[in-house]
């Protein structure tokens, strides 16, 4: 008897697209205008997924307090409103594509979801990132 | 095989309490949403049929019968109506999204005549859902 519940969050970052090891021309070959060294940003749009029981006494998979308190922490607070190659350590070595930071976000909520200290027998199914409307990601570990 | 999904949405009223426990843990755990006197949600309910092309027709299933389905199972016992107080299942489960989505499978499931049910998707809000596969 396992329900999925998806939970939508929202926050908006800055990036450049770059790899340090390439020439200008191969990075504005490979990344065109997310070369721009100015940077430039999204809206992003992330759906969090948890699967597990309903709980009984609660009616719930998942207390959603427990669930915003934790991506407020290891997604909001880190990466709303930066700039994620410059304010953020994830990216510093890593280029900060919608890919590299589905995972990044994946294997941060997975450490404090998956293990919550007895709340709740359910755990992080699969993150889903939409850079924008035409663009997403999904990442399931 | 084909996966077909139809989309209802329908408005109605809830609470979350559970009567084992105390007043003060039913609020811990429940917060605004244990205001007795209930709050609404527009549901927006995703019902996807998973089955075979019928070469007859070209179809998964008659999309009239599932329409119809989903009135007579799902809009004309919830919509407009007061969970906990008239839908009979909520009398004893607390009416989470979770717990609404199981019911309306547990309602829709026997009564696919073509292909199976596949999976029933219920939004409460547009930026919360639940997906519940039978399982």
């Amino acid at each position: 008897m396992m329900v999925h519940l998806t939970r939508r969050y929202h926050f908006s970052a800055a990036h450049q697209l770059h790899n340090a090891a390439l020439s200008g021309e191969e990075n504005a070959r490979i990344y065109g205008k997310c070369n721009n060294p100015f940077g430039h940003g999204h809206n992003y749009v992330l759906d969090v997924t948890v699967a597990g029981p309903v709980d009984p006494s609660t009616g719930m998979v998942m207390d959603l307090g427990f669930l915003d308190a934790v991506v407020n922490q290891e997604v909001i607070e880190r990466f709303d409103e930066v700039h994620l190659n410059l304010d953020t350590e994830a990216f510093r070595q890593v280029i900060p594509t919608t890919e590299n930071l589905c995972i990044e976000i994946y294997r941060a909520l997975n450490q404090k979801l998956s293990h919550p200290g007895g709340a709740s027998q359910a755990s992080l199914k699969r993150v889903r990132l939409e850079e924008t409307s035409s663009n997403f990601f999904e990442y399931a570990g | 095989m084909i996966h077909l999904t139809r989309r209802i949405e329908f408005s109605a009223s809830h609470y979350y309490h559970n009567p084992a426990l105390s007043h003060d843990e039913n609020q811990r755990l429940f917060g605004k949403c244990n205001n007795p006197h209930g709050h609404g949600h527009n549901y927006t309910l995703e019902v996807t049929v998973a089955g075979e092309i019928d070469p007859r027709t070209g179809m998964v299933l008659d999309l009239k019968e599932l329409k119809k389905l989903l009135e007579t199972e799902v809009m004309d016992r919830m919509d407009h109506r007061f969970l906990n107080k008239e839908v009979l299942d909520f009398q004893t489960l607390i009416p989470t999204a979770e717990n609404l989505a199981m019911v309306i499978w547990n309602l829709l499931a026997p009564k696919v005549s073509q292909g199976r049910l596949q999976r029933v998707r219920l939004y409460e809000t547009s930026d919360l859902y639940v997906d519940y596969y039978g399982e």
